[in-house]
């Protein structure tokens, strides 16, 4: 008689969540230990999830209601430095009012995870996404990746802390989600058993730099120029060392959940014969979706890439994976005021990516979409219009489109 | 009526042979000759032992102490940015009590302190501080308190005695007095906004012997948020020679101008009483330091004015200014 494997359960039920509400039950999947606390728009509402999670005894994880993020950041990185898995988070203006720790985070080499609902940033007040705020970490020794959906967004809580805690890595995540279009839509989300999750995440060991009175080490002691250079060096090369624990972790995620991912560092959607792609970050990959299959139908070859991870940044797989198109418009939801050719942030890390190559494609880049203000499909058709007559570009053509603007 | 003061169980150093030889603070940092704040951190640790973490904000006790590949700290020591003392320490205690709920560190009680200096931790971090003293953590922050951003190379702070010199208030030919703000009660206004702290203290590393010690044994017995100011005289920045640190101590002590006392459950304790002791003038302890060399009597006279008023008009002689019942106004 034949018999037959139990096949442990991977999935343990599905339920309509919004994005703050996903990362939640993330958070709880991940027995996170320390969780501080501050209010602020959109991200908000993963909080007000947790505590209601830890009040009705679903999850044993310290609960923190911090004075302001700049304390919030803080008690997330102390909490981390003597072992513990530490959550927090934030939006906009208050992402950035705790700036000074989320460097300092970093450059300890310290793992916790923070969810950042994008928003605007002050003056004036506005609630929409925005990327500028999570954005600000990327040349900080952050890991930084944006969600699209609900379920990325819970799926990548665990996949974060994974590749955050490897002793390879020691880094912090930021979590990026698109305000309102993300942080509160809701979707259908599956959630995977507690056995699925411990066999992908172990718990984090600090090991010999945990502070505790058994381990007596001094940490972060004064440098200057005898050798923070060493200690950069050594961020470097863990931001470097990152790329194979990005590809190890969702080898398997996908071993253990199914082929959930391609490729770890974004989604190519009607790329495979496609002359010119839309690239850009977060919820704007639904409208940009359907503008594809419309002008697909009326033959065009368009296609667009939905990047995911901003650090570390996919140079060697966005070449492959662009290097051939004859044009590619790269949508910025964010800006960069001054910068070269006035364009946003991320035009100029995807331009810079392509240049090493003799043939590259034609670079568009457009601004939309700040404050929360809709991308429409229209607007997405517009942009591959756009896209495609860059390659008859003349030199001193401005490079910048913004989309929706109101003139 | 008498009150009955809280006891406090606690293992207490009892004379000067009895304090532990072992050092947790210990060569190793190139702090001034003759700096107090130094001596805060050899006592503290000396009173904390072992089982201890420790965070320090940016200041002159993380620059002068710790160097890379080198460092004073026999216990696990980190550095916390220089508003963050308080966060650091809830963070720190939030960390250890849920590894050990969950059995991932064996259970015991270990010490959780930061110290941070006046700039730090009065100015600065005051919210921070305010957010730990609220929590239900065992923990004690110790605000080390030279008077000025010494290791900026003395600015003037919010706890800056009146009148002194500093890069920030130098004495001018228009303006002999640039440091006119009154030094920030920053002990009492914590005892007072925090029912959780049951323990607020302040103290001199050196003055009276053992008195410092035993009042962080007493912080850590008590438990919870507790909170421990010093008054370190810094020769550089105070301007006077190394070998008076500990007697300047002694004298802005005796003079009243910086007050000795614990509050233990809203309860004050004068652990040196200088009003009853009888107050030496402030002059005694000022015309030591090259940072009041720019005043003239008028300005020594208002700021004995101003001290002799902490101790004979305050509702609390040194502690707290209230008037109880006479300040309300009629509506
Ligand atoms: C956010 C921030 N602002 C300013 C500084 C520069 N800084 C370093 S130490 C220091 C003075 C701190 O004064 P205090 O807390 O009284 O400690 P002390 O140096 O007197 O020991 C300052 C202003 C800093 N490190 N961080
Ligand atoms: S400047 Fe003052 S506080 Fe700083 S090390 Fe020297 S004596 Fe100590
Ligand atoms: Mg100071």
């Amino acid at each position: 008689m034949a018999t037959v494997l139990e096949q442990p359960q991977i999935w343990a039920k599905e339920l309509l969540l919004n994005g703050c509400q996903a990362v939640a039950q993330g958070v709880k999947l991940a027995d996170v230990d320390v969780i501080a606390a501050y209010p602020i728009r959109p991200y908000t509402e993963v909080m007000d999830a947790l505590s209601k999670i830890i009040a009705d005894g679903e999850l044993d994880s310290e609960y923190i209601v911090a004075d302001s993020e700049h304390s919030q950041f803080e008690i997330v990185k102390h909490a981390s430095s003597v072992g513990a898995r530490a959550f927090a988070g934030s939006s906009g203006t208050g992402w950035m009012y705790g700036f000074e720790a989320l460097v300092v985070t970093a450059t300890d080499r310290l793992s916790p995870l923070f969810l950042v609902g994008n928003r605007a940033l002050d003056d004036p007040g506005a609630f929409g996404v925005e990327h500028n705020d999570a954005l600000a970490v990327r040349d900080m020794g952050w890991l930084l990746c944006w969600a699209s959906t609900a379920q990325e967004a819970l799926e990548h809580v665990l996949i974060g802390y994974r590749i955050a805690e490897d002793n390879r890595v020691r880094m912090p995540m930021a979590l990026a989600m698109d305000g309102a279009f993300l942080t509160h839509s809701q979707h259908m989300v599956k959630l995977p058993t507690q056995e699925a999750v411990q066999r992908f995440l172990p718990p984090y060991d600090l090991g010999n730099r945990r502070m505790h009175p058994d381990n007596p080490v001094s940490i972060a002691p004064q440098v200057n120029e005898d050798w923070v250079m060493e200690l950069r060096r050594q961020n470097w090369e863990a931001a470097r060392r990152a790329k194979d624990v990005v590809a190890q972790a969702y080898k398997e995620y996908n071993e253990i959940f199914g082929n959930r991912y391609v490729s770890p560092y974004f989604d190519e959607f009607m790329t495979e014969d496609a002359e010119v792609v839309l690239i850009g970050l977060g919820a704007v990959a639904m409208p940009a979706r359907t503008a594809v299959r419309r002008l697909r139908n009326q033959g065009k070859k368009v296609g667009y890439v939905n990047l995911r991870w901003f650090r570390p940044f996919p140079t060697e797989e966005l070449r492959a994976a662009l290097g051939r198109m004859k044009a590619v418009g790269v949508i910025d939801r964010d800006f960069a005021h001054g910068s070269p050719d006035s364009g946003g942030i991320v035009v100029h890390d995807i331009r810079s990516c392509l240049y090493p190559l003799t043939t590259r494609p034609a670079i568009a880049n457009f601004i939309g979409g700040l404050g929360g203000r809709d991308i429409s499909i229209e607007d997405c058709i517009r942009m591959f219009e756009v896209t495609a007559q860059a390659p008859n570009r003349a030199p001193g053509d401005e490079l910048v489109t913004w989309i929706g603007l109101r003139e | 009526m008498a009150t009955q003061l809280p006891v406090v169980d606690y293992e207490k150093i009892k004379n000067v042979h009895a304090t532990p030889l072992e050092e947790f603070y210990t060569s190793g940092h190139r702090t001034c000759q003759g700096c107090e704040s130094a001596m805060v951190m050899r006592d503290f640790a000396k009173a904390t032992g072992p089982r201890t973490v420790v965070t320090g904000a940016t200041g002159c006790m993380y620059v002068a102490n710790t160097s890379y590949l080198t460092t004073p700290w026999i216990v696990p020591w980190m550095h916390t940015q220089l508003g963050a003392g308080g966060a650091s320490a809830v963070g720190m205690a939030a960390g250890l009590r849920a590894l050990m709920r969950k059995g991932r560190i064996p259970k015991e009680k270990i010490n959780v302190i930061n110290f941070s200096g006046d700039l730090g931790a009065a100015d600065m971090g005051v919210g921070g501080i305010s957010g730990a003293l609220q929590s239900d953590y065992d923990l004690l922050i110790i605000m080390y308190d030279n008077e000025s951003a010494a290791n900026t190379d003395i600015q003037a702070t919010g706890s800056t005695t009146y009148g002194a010199q500093t890069t920030f208030t130098p004495p001018g030919s228009k303006h002999r007095i640039m440091q006119r703000r009154w030094k920030k009660n920053i002990a009492p206004m914590l005892a007072v906004g925090h029912p959780t702290c049951r323990y607020v203290a302040t103290a001199s590393a050196t003055f009276p012997a053992l008195d410092f010690m035993n009042k962080v044994r007493k912080a850590l017995a008590i438990g919870g948020p507790t909170f421990i100011h010093t008054f370190d005289p810094c020769p550089k920045g105070w301007d006077f020679h190394p070998k008076y640190s500990r007697e300047l101590g002694e004298l802005g002590i005796k003079s009243g101008i910086f007050p000795l006392y614990e509050i233990i459950d809203g309860h004050v304790v004068y652990t040196y009483d200088a009003q009853k002791k009888g107050r030496i003038p402030v002059r005694e302890y000022l015309e030591k330091q090259g940072r009041f060399a720019h005043l003239i009597d008028e300005d020594v006279e208002h700021i004995q004015r101003m001290v002799d008023s902490m101790w004979q008009e305050w509702e609390v002689p040194g502690v707290a200014p209230f008037k109880a019942g006479l300040s309300v106004a009629a509506t």
